[in-house]
């Protein structure tokens, strides 16, 4: 039965994610995030952002990778609740929230074709993002490392470095 | 050759937008309202009688709407024949299905099966293709004695190739120079590993209409299979979402289907089934095992007098369809090889490990990989070049080979001889090959070699595709198809040739969702026949909507513009909406004046089967071996094809591309299922411990693609992705014999094995390392 919530202040908690703050509240219930769930799956079932997938949930594959702070995390393995004060983005934050615009790694991706199922798309766009931030113009072989925990099974690599090159290179003329 | 407007111009994915910003709804992103989870009890023990069932305690967990195990289960079934079914009272794998449970969360549902209490009668297991098939191996099932699978079944037809034999064996042996013989096997059950694990969801109307929203790489298959397993009066309403890969092995989706059915029907809510990764693993397909004794005559030209051979097929706990993969297998090795007299005697072997299931490469992967290692054999004994001897031996315009069906069938399409030759000239062939046994180059521990082979089918012709497509008056088309993306890009290829043939830009063609209610009949994108078979059908569905749109527009032609022309509709064309006059470029109309605004066109096509059209992939390898420690390290791939004409150039890459992983090249270096036969239980059911290539892993890759144009349809083009991985196991071997000097008799070449290869390291039968 519905149980009034005698103590906001301890069973609820908030997180940004893409610029929004959500509220919840911690409990084992239908609708609440329990302490047990991983950051993946409040995104997914609670929030509706499908955009990050779940392929492994042991922290081995990359289709969960989000931004907590700036870097690339695997939301597989973070608790929601020690995400709490942290600035998440996902793919669905990617693009420009006024304009509607995708991000130039995204339509880079469009024009070569860097994907084929396109299931671990979002993971690699996002593991992408991250380095780019902290670096803008990598080697191809930076790219290769930053990327390697991110599995593509269509073997659609070749591709992805192509078009991470692409934005690479004019990010590094800025 | 033609310049095209849309064909063979790079066009961006119709998909690609909503897959790069993550709006593409794969199914595990879907929910129906009032939705069931199901989860499934699997068993710990490979082989066991169930001797009770105790459900009760997880009935009375708060949450959970149904418990299913076999006393209650309906009594559908799959496999081939049909002997599987959804729970049984005995169990033959670890990893097979016990119960079911529908519950209100995952979470509840997974406590459940924590409170299921079952009671094993075990039974001794078998897991070697050849201990199973002894008389006092264990028996899997009561119906196939000796664990042997019948032949006599219905699988392409009634009369499906189940064995080669074609001349006189004895006459091949007197024929020959010399006979060489050896065991190979590949059975290392490489897992095809989609990142998306096999999902759906089930909800029934009514008593007998189930609606099916899967992962399918065959939705409209899955409907006729469906409704075929479970008899009866259901009708099945199959709904395709995008597939995130499949490999084939999403194809046959009765496995995880049946269950959520099951606990949808007895819940009478709409039931959601997602295997986590570590059920994905070790519970639903992998490869066939194969491994052949075989035995070749061959004259000292490098002509094969005969092969003959036993082909032992390991298929796991069932057959999903197995003695079909036999079928192609059989046929796929003709194309291959030019052989007068054959005696290729398979046979399909159940064994306590998770069942085998379609993957691409599709029995002829399997085969070749056992059975081209014996024929260089020979090779090596008269001194001859790979890319010879599969140049001489590959089937040409003219010859003819026994398909899937058992018939006779000869090779309408084209000689591949310059697609090998270029593929050799980008490999540099010529000066990395040093012969037999002998490595390419030498430095220090670091040996390189060289290996080829090849592969191709004439499936690419295979089953039946219909396909409409309707024409709207605002000068936008319709393509109704019941084809699934599953990561080729074929649902925007089907696009461009309907631009093409009605010159009309690509955003104003959509394709209908991959509905059996909506669409016609649709086989699905396997076996590469997307290009041709799939093609076929939406290009005959343009053109006859185009010229029922040019019987309407003629008159109006003869009403409106020019009446002193007398228009017919042979004098028409159209271009962006817009039908004028051939030469007459401004007296023009758009379609809405002959189709009015209330008016649509439906242009109908089907696709006939044809196996008279052989595709083809040549893979050259080479790779780096460390003496010392044992690694092997792939340098550098060449992919070598003619598809007769590019429909998209970075579709044709990255498919050629995939010839690395989803159960290609590296089920030759390092991917493996490892099982202890103590215990039956898969090792390594999780993405760590089962390896995989990283973005930091990558080999030089290049391609060479012809395009001499294919008599197929009016863009003379050909499929080739199913078969991009196939050649690629069996050349890895070549080249790492090749380096090392040594004979490999079994994949993936992990270093234990080329360590104990070289006299370095001794592995004790029964185990590795």
């Amino acid at each position: 039965m519905f149980q009034i919530n005698t103590s906001p202040s301890q069973r609820t908690f908030t997180l940004s994610i893409n610029g929004e703050t959500h509220l919840f509240s911690l409990g084992e219930g239908c609708h609440e995030v329990s302490s047990s769930h991983t950051l993946a799956f409040t995104l997914r079932e609670r929030l509706g952002l499908t955009g990050t997938k779940i392929s492994c949930d042991r922290g081995a594959c990359g289709s969960c990778t989000v931004m907590m702070d700036g870097k690339a995390v695997l939301s597989c393995m973070l608790l929601t609740v020690e995400c709490e004060g942290k600035v998440i983005s996902t793919i669905e934050g990617l693009g420009d929230p006024i304009t509607g615009s995708i991000d130039p790694i995204q339509q880079s991706f469009i024009d070569h074709t860097a994907f084929q199922c396109g299931f671990c798309t979002p993971g690699i766009i996002m593991s992408t993002k991250a380095l780019l931030t902290e670096n803008p113009s990598p080697t191809r072989g930076e790219v290769q490392e930053a990327l390697s925990g991110n599995y593509c099974r269509c073997n659609s690599h070749y591709h992805v470095l192509d078009a991470v090159m692409a934005v690479a290179r004019k990010d590094g003329d800025q | 050759m033609k310049d095209y407007r849309f064909i063979g111009k790079a066009t961006p994915r119709k998909d690609a937008l909503d897959i790069v910003t993550g709006k593409t709804k794969f199914i595990n992103d879907l929910t129906v309202p009032n939705m069931l989870y199901a989860k499934v009890l699997r068993s710990p023990l490979p082989h066991a009688l169930i001797k009770s069932i105790n459900t009760t305690e997880a009935m009375n967990l708060s949450g959970v709407k149904a418990v299913l195990t076999y006393k209650d289960i309906p009594n559908w079934k799959g496999g081939l024949p049909q002997h599987v079914r959804v729970l049984d009272s005995k169990v033959r794998y670890v990893g097979d299905a016990v119960a079911l449970v529908a519950a209100e969360t995952e979470e509840i549902g997974e406590e459940a099966l924590s409170l299921i209490k079952v009671e094993y009668e075990p039974l001794p297991a078998v897991y070697d293709v050849e201990e199973a098939i002894q008389p006092e191996a264990p028996q899997l099932y009561e119906q196939f004695p000796g664990n042997v699978l019948p032949r006599g079944i219905r699988v392409f037809g009634p009369t499906p190739l189940q064995e080669l034999v074609i001349g006189d064996i004895d006459q091949g042996i007197a024929e020959a120079d010399f006979i060489v013989e050896g065991t190979y096997a590949y059975e290392n059950i490489p897992n095809p590993l989609p990142p998306e694990s096999p999902g759906a969801i089930a909800v029934w109307e009514g008593t007998d209409t189930l609606t099916i929203w899967s992962a399918s790489q065959g939705p409209h298959m899955l409907k006729v299979a469906l409704q075929n397993l479970m008899g009866g009066s259901t009708q099945v309403k199959s709904i395709g979402s995008p597939v995130g890969g499949s490999y084939g092995s999403k194809y046959m989706s009765w496995q995880y289907v049946f269950p959520a059915a099951a606990l949808a029907k007895v819940t009478g809510r709409p039931v959601k089934i997602c295997y986590g990764k570590s059920e994905h693993l070790a519970a639903f397909s992998v490869r066939i095992g194969s491994r052949i004794h075989g035995k070749v005559g061959m004259k000292m030209d490098g002509t094969v007098t005969f092969f003959e051979g036993d082909w032992l097929v390991n298929t796991g706990a069932f057959s999903e369809g197995t003695q079909g993969m036999v079928a192609v297998g059989c046929g796929e090795v003709q194309l291959m090889l030019k052989c007068a007299n054959w005696n290729l005697q398979p046979r399909v072997v159940c064994t306590n490990r998770t069942a085998s299931g379609q993957v691409r490469g599709y029995g002829g992967q399997e085969l070749k990989c056992a059975l081209v290692p014996i024929l260089t054999l020979g090779m090596e004994k008269a001194n001859i070049d790979p890319v010879d001897f599969f140049k001489r031996n590959y089937v040409k315009p003219g010859e003819g080979y026994y398909w899937r069906d058992g018939k006779w069938w000869v090779s309408k399409g084209i000689d591949f001889t310059k697609a090998i030759e270029e593929g050799a000239k980008a490999f540099g062939w010529q000066e990395k090959w040093q012969g037999w046994l002998k490595p390419t180059s030498v430095v220090g521990t670091k040996r390189r070699g060289v290996g080829v082979g090849v592969h191709g089918n004439a499936d690419v012709g295979e089953d039946v595709s219909e396909a409409f497509v309707r024409l709207d008056p605002d000068g936008k088309a319709t393509i109704y198809s019941g084809l699934a993306e599953h990561g080729t890009g074929q649902r925007s290829n089907i696009c461009k040739y309907v631009a093409e043939i009605l010159q009309l830009p690509l955003d104003r063609i959509s394709v209908t969702a991959s509905d059996s209610c909506i669409n016609p009949f649709e086989f699905g994108p396997v076996g590469s026949r997307g290009t041709y078979a799939i093609g076929s059908a939406v290009i005959a569905a343009a053109e006859d909507a185009k010229q029922q749109l040019f019987k309407i527009m003629a008159p109006k032609f003869n009403e409106i513009t020019a009446p002193e022309f007398n228009v017919t509709s042979e004098d028409l064309a159209t271009e962006d909406g817009m039908v004028y006059v051939k030469g007459k470029p401004d007296v023009r109309l758009p379609w809405i004046k002959g189709l009015r605004y209330h008016g649509t066109c439906l242009g109908r096509g089907r696709f006939e089967p044809d196996f008279t059209k052989p595709n083809f992939m040549m893979i050259f390898t080479e790779v780096e071996v460390d003496i010392e420690t044992g690694k092997v390290d792939l340098i550098r791939v060449v992919a070598a094809t003619d598809v007769g004409q590019i429909i998209d150039p970075q579709g044709i890459t990255n498919q050629l591309n995939g010839c690395l992983g989803s159960a290609g090249i590296d089920s030759a270096l390092f991917e493996e299922t490892v099982i202890d036969t103590r215990l039956g239980r898969i090792m390594n059911p999780n993405m760590i411990d089962y390896k995989w290539r990283t973005f930091a892993e990558l080999p030089e890759m290049e391609h060479a693609i012809l395009e001499t144009p294919f008599p197929t349809h009016r863009f003379h083009a050909i499929g080739v992705g199913e078969i991009a991985p196939s050649p690629g196991p069996s050349a890895v071997l070549m080249a790492v014999t090749n380096a090392i000097g040594v004979r490999i008799h079994d994949y993936p070449l992990t270093p234990d094995k080329i360590l104990s290869a070289l006299g370095k390291l001794t592995i004790k039968k029964g185990g590795r390392g």
